[in-house]
């Protein structure tokens, strides 16, 4: 293939501009004084001072970041145990496992929001009706939808590495002496870790970034952030929204910066042991 | 030979301040079948990248049929290559994958039916066009990337290690098929390998190469017989090199003794290296050996024995259907053209002691090398 | 490592939470509000043919757009070398990992009629225009949004296409163009088919992007199915029968579209 010339790297950066154009102007007006969309009033924080203030939003806050902790943690031993498991399925019935486990993944995700809201009224009317209970839809239901669409991410993210694995390797820990559990981890678990970990993240900003299915498996009383800002956008423009988006924003450009340091140092590591290892 | 067909004159190659290629001279006649060989890093795919353009040299010049064509692109080239893995395309069955060239040359279809047929009969696969590419052994898939070349009559097909990938046994047998490919469609191979033995029997022209520069050019027997430097004589089949001193022409002196050999037109006593191969050397009871020694291994290896023998801290292999116990004392005897003199070379003294012999010195080296080019 | 029973506990998660919702909202589409069976719902949904159609129609202009911008973008972006390549992925992923509703309503801020790119033109004195609350707004949200969802697909693919099979194409003598066509786009055509379902799916189920740019009178199936389920005109069976509906068509147009991929594969372009 031949180099990029002018034109391409041309659309190549209109492109990226298309892409970040809109999310800049949000944030440089999040620090306009006035509410105003097209006027800048100068420099000022007030709306996130205003943001801070807003319980609506902190509450939402709190809901989104446990909701996605607990989902994440639960899914990935959820799914790590599952992905191991399918694995050691006869064929068939791990066909049937794994295109199942793939509806989630490629159903649009109002289907499954939809389908599991009528799930979960359809059970809570049969158990309060049994058990004179007033249980109603609320973080419970959110955590174990979350909990569904996760787990395929996290298997899917498990997969590979466990098709990677060396078949022998768990033998050999028992030839050598080693037994069930123990073997499983001091030998499997070591080697699978990077994808358990991947699947845990990837399953941590799904759930943070959710909201189709949050917005129908959460009940009246409980809010994601994900959908106070949808009911903030629906009515009118909130300047607070603007201070909230440049804060996201940068907390994922940091995480991702982390991340990236995080990445270069292992590789680093890992480069000098090679050069330690050859020069010996 | 016939007509030269393709030169490369002074080719220089450099990737930032290594040096690939150092001021290589070649030139290839037409119709032969001429192998490139030497280990990894020896700038031996480099040369063939030049040759078929996919690399420009960073200085010189190549020639093909006295035109130069440092600029002309790949395409237009009437080169073809057959790739290290093959590169078949795998979104096209075989048929397509054979038929590529010859559509992208507009040619009506009952003519590309006729030859893509034709080339797979070649290649031993008739019938096997509606295949998908995937369904193919290592093997078969070697053949189908070697139609998809012929099939657009080149004047030279290059082979970059192209049976690198296949078993020992497959292997030996692609060889002597490859070798017949050649001499019915009667075109230039030019072949790169790093394994002597492949090198040896399918060539008529082999270039020994090492750290971008050309060792040696000849026939598999000259190379064999009459290699240049210590490199070359370890390089192809194994040796034993030996400081020796040229007394006089046909004479030349190992130990402080003298032995009759057939080399002259050395400097009287210049210093040399004496390559003398494993097979040429016969044991002998003690009191008729020109030299004596302990064996201090044997290794038993099918069709004759390994022994090493410590002739005065320097250990030699021998190659000999005679078992000899370890420890024991043997004499040899070598006749003359037993013994092969060259001159001393910057390879001098690396090469040729088997002091760190091991009994599976080829098949090691292979695998590393193997993995090295990948 | 031997014993399949770890697994079992997600296989039960799984009959609870992905098979027997899938059967519910089955049996919703088929049943009337006292429970009886009946094919009213798919009857009474002949009034919203309109939305089927816009819903359709609007996804697939946009993933048709995403496909003529992606394309390209994921080529280019793939022959780069250096460290615009190496932070390809990241450039792309980057404005994803920005909140879906933000990153919409970022379009919502510029559009209005009031808006920053109005109060542009108003500078040469044109305008205002019209552009929020209209269809193209809509398409334009759709693409804004999953954009990335074609790139990363396409860029992935062509960047693992074997350079050794480009070097095998120009060797028998295609040029560059040829090279493109015969080669290096068929091998493409896996991303490219993945990255069609990564945008159509979420762009016709979609009820937040055409609420947010497409005012309310604008109404996709999603919208439908939020009002049916949540909203004003609450009536879960015939939800459920439209999104069982959709679910069946985007099903059949995946399969027909895959279909389709495969046997363009060993077949020549």
């Amino acid at each position: 293939m031949k180099k990029n010339g002018m034109p391409s790297r041309l659309f190549l950066l209109l492109c990226l501009l298309f892409l970040y154009a809109p999310i800049l102007v949000l944030m440089a007006f999040s620090f306009n004084g006035s509410v105003s969309k097209a006027v800048w009033a100068g420099f000022s924080l007030k709306w996130y001072l205003q943001l801070f203030q807003n319980d609506m939003i902190l509450d939402a806050l709190w809901v989104t970041l446990a909701v996605s902790a607990l989902a994440a943690v639960i899914s990935t031993l959820l799914g790590t145990a599952a992905a191991i498991g399918f694995r050691n399925m006869r064929r068939r019935s791990r066909t049937v496992c794994l295109t199942i486990n793939n509806i989630p993944l490629t159903n649009a995700d109002i289907i499954t929001g939809v389908s599991m809201m009528l799930l979960f009224m359809l059970a809570l009317s049969g158990l309060n009706g049994l058990f004179g209970l007033k249980w109603k839809m609320g973080f419970v239901t959110l955590l174990i939808a979350h909990i569904t669409f996760d787990v395929p991410n996290v298997i899917l993210s498990v997969m590979p590495k466990l098709r990677q694995l060396d078949p022998n390797i768990y033998e050999a820990a028992q030839d050598l002496g080693d037994h069930g559990l123990h073997a499983f981890y001091k030998v499997i678990l070591p080697e699978i870790m990077p994808g358990v970990i991947n699947g845990l993240i990837i399953a941590f900003t799904l759930s943070i970034d959710d909201f189709v299915i949050s917005y129908f498996t959460a009940g009246s009383g409980t809010q994601t952030l994900s959908m106070v800002i949808y009911s903030m956008a629906k009515k009118r423009v909130s300047p607070e929204i603007n201070a909230l988006s440049t804060l996201m924003f940068l907390a994922v450009v940091a995480l991702m910066v982390l991340v990236n340091l995080r990445q270069t140092r292992q590789e680093k590591r890992a480069k000098r042991q090679q050069e330690n290892l050859s020069a010996q | 030979m016939s007509k030269e067909l393709i030169r490369l004159s002074d080719c220089v190659m450099k990737y930032d301040d290594e040096i690939i290629l150092d001021h290589l001279n070649l030139y290839i006649n037409d119709k032969e079948f001429l192998t490139l060989l030497g280990p990894s890093g020896c700038g031996k795919t480099t040369t063939l990248r030049i040759i078929g353009g996919f690399q420009t040299p960073t200085s010189g010049d190549v020639f093909f049929e006295g035109k130069r064509i440092n600029q002309v692109p790949p395409y237009q080239r009437k080169i073809n290559t057959v790739f290290q893995k093959y590169a078949l395309f795998t979104h096209m069955n075989i048929y397509e994958n054979v038929a590529f060239g010859l559509r992208i040359q507009k040619r009506p279809e009952d003519e590309i039916a006729k030859r893509v047929e034709e080339a797979l009969e070649l290649v031993n696969l008739p019938g096997y066009g509606k295949r998908s590419v995937d369904s193919l052994s290592g093997g078969q898939q070697q053949r189908v990337a070697i139609a998809r070349a012929i099939v657009n009559r080149p004047q030279v097909l290059l082979l970059d290690e192209p049976l690198g990938a296949l078993d020992l046994k497959l292997r030996k047998d692609m060889q002597v098929e490859l070798k017949n490919i050649q001499r019915e469609v009667g075109i230039t191979f030019i072949y790169v390998t790093h394994d002597q033995e492949e090198a040896l029997t399918m060539s008529d022209t082999v270039v020994v190469m090492d750290k971008g520069n050309i060792q040696q050019i000849g026939t598999p027997q000259d190379i064999y017989n009459e290699p240049k430097n210590a490199f070359v004589a370890d390089f192809i089949g194994e040796s034993n090199i030996i400081d020796g001193i040229m007394a006089e022409d046909k004479v030349v002196k190992l130990y402080g003794k003298k032995f009759p050999c057939l080399d002259a037109g050395f400097a009287p006593n210049e210093s040399v290296d004496v390559v003398i191969r494993p097979e040429d050397i016969d044991i002998v009871p003690v009191e008729q050996g020109q030299l004596t020694g302990t064996v201090t291994e044997v290794t038993f290896k099918g069709m004759h024995y390994d022994i090493i023998v410590d002739f005065q801290g320097f250990k030699w292999l021998i190659q000999t259907t005679d078992f000899s116990p370890e420890g024991a004392r043997i004499g040899v005897k070598i006749d003359p053209d037993g013994f092969h003199v060259m001159k001393k070379s910057k390879y001098s003294g690396k090469f040729g002691d088997y002091s760190s012999y091991s009994s599976e010195y080829d098949e090691l080296n292979e695998d590393a090398e193997a993995e090295d080019e990948e | 490592m031997k014993s399949k029973a770890i697994a079992y506990p997600y296989v039960g998660w799984m009959a609870l939470f992905v098979v027997a919702p899938i059967l519910i909202i089955t049996l919703y589409a088929f049943t009337s509000g006292d429970r009886e069976f009946t094919l009213s719902n798919f009857q009474d949904m002949s009034q919203y043919a309109s939305a089927f159609g816009r819903s359709f129609l609007l996804a697939a202009v946009a993933t048709l757009i995403c496909v003529l911008i992606g394309y390209p973008m994921a080529y280019f972006l793939a022959r780069e070398t250096g460290w615009i390549h190496r932070m390809a992925t990241m450039l792309i992923m980057l404005p994803m990992w920005m909140n879906f509703l933000l990153r919409t309503y970022s379009w919502k801020f510029l559009l209005e009629r009031n808006g920053l790119i109005n109060s542009f033109f108003g500078l040469f004195g044109l305008g205002p225009f019209q552009m929020i609350d209209t269809h193209g707004a809509i398409v334009l949200g759709m693409v804004y949004n999953f954009l990335p969802y074609m790139v990363l697909p396409i860029f992935s693919v062509i960047t693992k296409i074997d350079h050794k099979v480009i070097e095998a194409a120009q060797d028998l003598g295609a040029n560059n163009l040829t090279v493109f066509r015969r080669v290096i786009f068929p091998l493409s055509l896996p991303g490219v088919l993945s990255g069609i379902t990564m945008v159509f799916i979420p762009s016709v189920s979609t009820f937040a992007i055409s609420r947010l740019l497409g005012g309310s009178k604008t109404l996709l199936l999603g919208n439908l199915i939020d009002m049916q389920i949540i909203g004003t005109a609450y009536n879960p069976h015939l939800g459920s029968a439209i999104s069982l509906v959709m679910m069946v068509i985007v099903i059949i147009c995946m399969a027909v579209m895959n279909h389709f991929g495969d046997g363009e594969q060993g077949v020549s372009l």
